[in-house]
């Protein structure tokens, strides 16, 4: 029985991850495409240039099929809390409950209302209120990022409370304390420049591919295409590098308040000096000892505290019960910051084909650059895996262990659910993405349409090549 | 302070009781459309149905995740109760209301593939799994949670039992209803003709669903009984049966007499009725039998906090909340559409 109990937590676990992985895509998608249309719209009412009202349109349909996945996924998460989590809830409930209470009154609610006339209202309002309504959402995206991280940075850092003695419920003191813990104001910027970084990449792919069929075909690329690929490469050039000096500062903070986590992101058993970076290695967490590790001297010491001998924590200087897993985090850090330092130099590239006047015209630029598309996605996620998986074994930080926090959950409804959850998921969101990529592949053109729900197939099906028709039919079929 | 601990569990349990209410209402004709896709075919007919929903669904569908954040926030003990004595039902409900809420966007992508066929049959599906869900967990709640030291403590299927299934059944034919009569209002000619037939058969059934559940209800536990049928309380509870019998016969005058926004609000008088009933027989239990509003609450200095927010913020909510269904008003038909 105890055997049940243990792999019913475990599936506790995976589906938790598994159901926040997927919606984390969305959201971060939403905040930093909304922020795009808000420009879009304001360069366009500023301007009257059409070609970026009809990037406006382009872009809002994707936004609204993203938008609708972030909505259903993210109301699973509101009630997860409680099926799986349920002694975490009650006793982190005060705090956290709180705070996801303000971000709905705060961000949900702004964004549904005027999501509504963001999408099909183009034409019932006049143009500055529906400036205002993509606004709003936009506002409503970025207040909604603010409260959730200040709601996890609590979890991470937690500040501000006292513990009941009668039922070891978390009990708020000093909310300003508990908003504005340590981590959050890191854990804020990096997590919003991660969101830009993510749409540029993927708005700067869509333009390379577009740009790339166009040469295929022989005929020049159009002007939308051109501007969302300039104006793509230049979020790149300019927030790739703002991102890797907030992930520097992020990982500072980290080493100050949560030092074991640390020390498992870089693989190191003993608190040292002169501590090299490992570029490779497998963390052994039973024999204490990294294997097959290459590392470059002192780096470690010198990228940590920004001094040669500086003194970097080891796993060794915590229990063996309070040390995250590291072979995740050892990896799954590397890979985020190897792909951080891939989109700095695909922005520093760009750089250079702009002052030769050849961005619009390299064919190997505009590959790497569609190839990019996931880029930001991927190191997002390795990112919230590294801070999340690192803050195990605990789910208030120092406070409530994970192993503590579960359901009373049966097995069966737990693999029941979990079965369940995979199949939906892999079916609604991969047809999300299949009509993503449907739309985006289609370029935009002058004098775009609205999203229409009454009229909207036609942004599809007519502007569409027959033989595309004909293949995503068979395929769907 | 002991007044204060006293009070602000009542005035929460008032503002989460309205926020289910206005949940119940708003999505429940938004998913009584999804079910109504049964019975209409006709895809330009299907298109103006969802017409009517699409700007407004996500903010109604909001007001479940606030329902779900304020208990959290406020009445932790109770989530934590609750969520798990109904995680089949909970976990059915948030998959199916995945399938609906992507269709929206989904359908309309797809179209002139035989997905979009697909992605109809979801949304209908996906509506009336949601709804037959909730009116489950619903009754779940009126009849009753085994609870030990706090937390759940019965089997993952204690919730299904024959109360819990009529109970689904009412409120999959009352959301039918909702969305039959929003659709009266909203739209034209042959559809809206449907839709007076179909809100005439709905409300007969809705009406029966309605006596079945308030005479098995008070059967549950002798306390539910003694409110209902008990002197004072019965001076107080009286005008509830009374009105809804009233509400019934000006909801059947007034679809045979063609008014366009009457028979939806006298469905929206049949839930608040319905939802006042319920609260009567369940106050003041967070999880009936055994757990109080004051047993499940977050300490005084979260609810204060959030009482504060909530104040500001709710008012300016519904304002802009209403803003965005003025622009939308009027009757959608095929012809025009949102242009």
């Amino acid at each position: 029985m105890q055997n049940a109990h243990d792999i019913a937590f475990l599936l506790a676990r995976f589906q938790f991850a598994f159901t926040v992985g997927v919606h984390i895509i969305f959201p971060a998608f939403s905040i930093g495409l909304a922020a795009y249309l808000a420009v879009l719209e304001g360069v366009w009412l500023v301007t009257g240039r059409q070609v970026f009202l009809d990037l406006y349109r382009y872009w809002i349909k994707a936004f609204s099929v993203v938008f609708g996945m972030g909505v259903v996924s993210g109301l699973v998460m509101a009630y997860e809390f409680g099926t799986n989590w349920s002694v975490f809830s009650k006793k982190a409930g005060p705090i956290t409950g709180v705070l996801l209470s303000y971000e709905v009154m705060t961000a949900f609610f702004l964004e549904a209302g005027f999501l509504g006339v963001m999408l099909f209202g183009m034409n019932k309002v006049g143009r500055g209120l529906h400036f205002a309504a993509t606004c709003c959402v936009s506002v409503g995206t970025l207040i909604s990022m603010t409260w959730i991280l200040a709601s996890n940075s609590w979890m991470q850092t937690p500040r501000g409370y006292r513990i009941d003695p009668a039922n070891g419920q978390f009990l708020p003191d000093d909310w300003l304390a508990i908003i504005f813990n340590p981590s959050f104001p890191f854990r804020l910027v990096h997590m919003g420049l991660a969101a830009f970084l993510s749409v540029a990449f993927a708005v700067g792919a869509t333009g390379a591919w577009h740009l790339l069929k166009a040469r295929r075909q022989g005929r020049m690329s159009t002007e939308p295409v051109r501007v969302m690929f300039s104006m793509a490469m230049w979020m790149a050039t300019i927030v790739a590098p703002l991102q890797i000096l907030a992930g520097d500062a992020h990982g500072l903070n980290t080493l100050k308040y949560q030092p074991a986590k640390l020390a498992a992101m870089e693989g190191d058993w003993n608190s040292e000096g002169r501590a090299p970076e490992l570029l490779f290695g497998i963390p052994n967490m039973k024999t204490e000892h990294t294997d097959y590790a290459v590392g470059i001297p002192l780096l470690g010491s010198l990228i940590l505290t920004h001094s040669l001998d500086g003194k970097v924590p080891g796993m060794k200087d915590f229990p063996r019960d309070e040390r995250p897993p590291s072979p995740i985090i050892f990896f799954s850090f590397r890979i985020m910051v190897g792909l951080g330092v891939l989109m700095m130099l695909v922005g520093l590239w760009s750089l250079w084909h702009r002052r030769n006047s050849t961005l619009f015209l390299n064919p190997l630029f505009h590959r790497v650059a569609l190839c990019m598309a996931p880029a930001g996605f991927l190191a997002l996620l390795c990112g919230w895996v590294t801070t999340e998986v690192g803050r195990q074994p605990w789910t208030v930080y120092g406070l409530l262990r994970t192993a503590d926090s579960v359901s009373p959950i049966v097995l069966s409804s737990m693999v029941v659910s979990m079965t369940v959850f995979v199949v939906v998921y892999v079916i609604v969101f991969g047809s999300g993405l299949g009509i993503l990529v449907r739309l985006l592949g289609r370029a935009p053109e002058e004098g775009e349409r609205n999203a229409d729900p009454l009229h909207a197939s036609d942004i599809l099906a007519t502007h569409m090549h027959p033989a595309v028709v004909d293949a995503s039919a068979a395929k769907g079929a | 302070m002991m007044d204060f601990a006293h009070w602000l569990p009542i005035v929460w349990a008032v503002i989460l009781i309205a926020a289910i209410s206005i949940y119940v209402v708003l999505d429940g004709f938004d998913l009584g459309i999804g079910m109504l896709f049964v019975a209409e075919r006709d895809e330009t007919r299907r298109n103006v149905m969802i017409g009517t929903i699409a700007p407004v669904w996500d903010g109604n569908e909001t007001w479940m995740v606030l329902g779900g954040a304020v208990l959290y926030g406020v009445f932790p003990g109770a989530y934590a109760t609750l969520l798990p004595a109904f995680y089949l039902p909970i976990m059915l409900m948030l998959i199916a209301l995945i399938f609906r809420g992507v269709a929206f966007e989904f359908r309309v992508m797809t179209r002139d593939t035989p997905r979009a066929r697909q992605w109809d049959f979801g949304f209908m599906t996906g509506s009336a799994v949601a709804a037959f869900c909730q009116g489950a967990i619903l009754g779940g709640v009126i009849q009753g949670v085994k609870v030990t030291d706090g937390a759940f403590s019965g089997g993952s299927l204690d919730w299904l039992t024959p109360f819990t299934v009529l109970c689904g059944l009412s409120v999959m034919c009352g959301y039918a209803l909702l969305g039959a009569t929003w659709l009266v209002w909203r739209t034209t000619g042959g559809l809206e003709a449907a839709c007076r037939r179909w809100a005439g058969r709905l409300a007969v059934g809705l009406f029966a669903c309605i006596v079945a559940v308030s005479f098995w209800t008070p059967l549950l536990h002798a306390p539910y009984l003694r409110r209902w049928t008990e002197w004072p309380n019965i001076a107080i509870v009286a005008p509830v049966p009374v009105l809804v019998v009233v509400f019934g016969l000006l909801l059947a005058a007034s679809l045979r007499k063609g008014h366009s926004r009457v028979p939806f609000l006298c469905a929206l008088g049949w839930f608040f009725l319905c939802l006042s009933g319920l609260g009567i027989t369940v106050w003041p239990y967070a999880v009936p039998p055994t757990l109080s509003l004051w047993d499940v609450s977050s300490p005084p200095s979260s609810q204060f906090f959030q009482l504060v927010g909530t104040a500001i913020l709710l008012p300016i909510i519904l304002t802009y909340t209403i803003y965005s269904y003025r622009v939308f008003r009027g009757k959608v038909s095929e012809a025009d559409g949102y242009h």
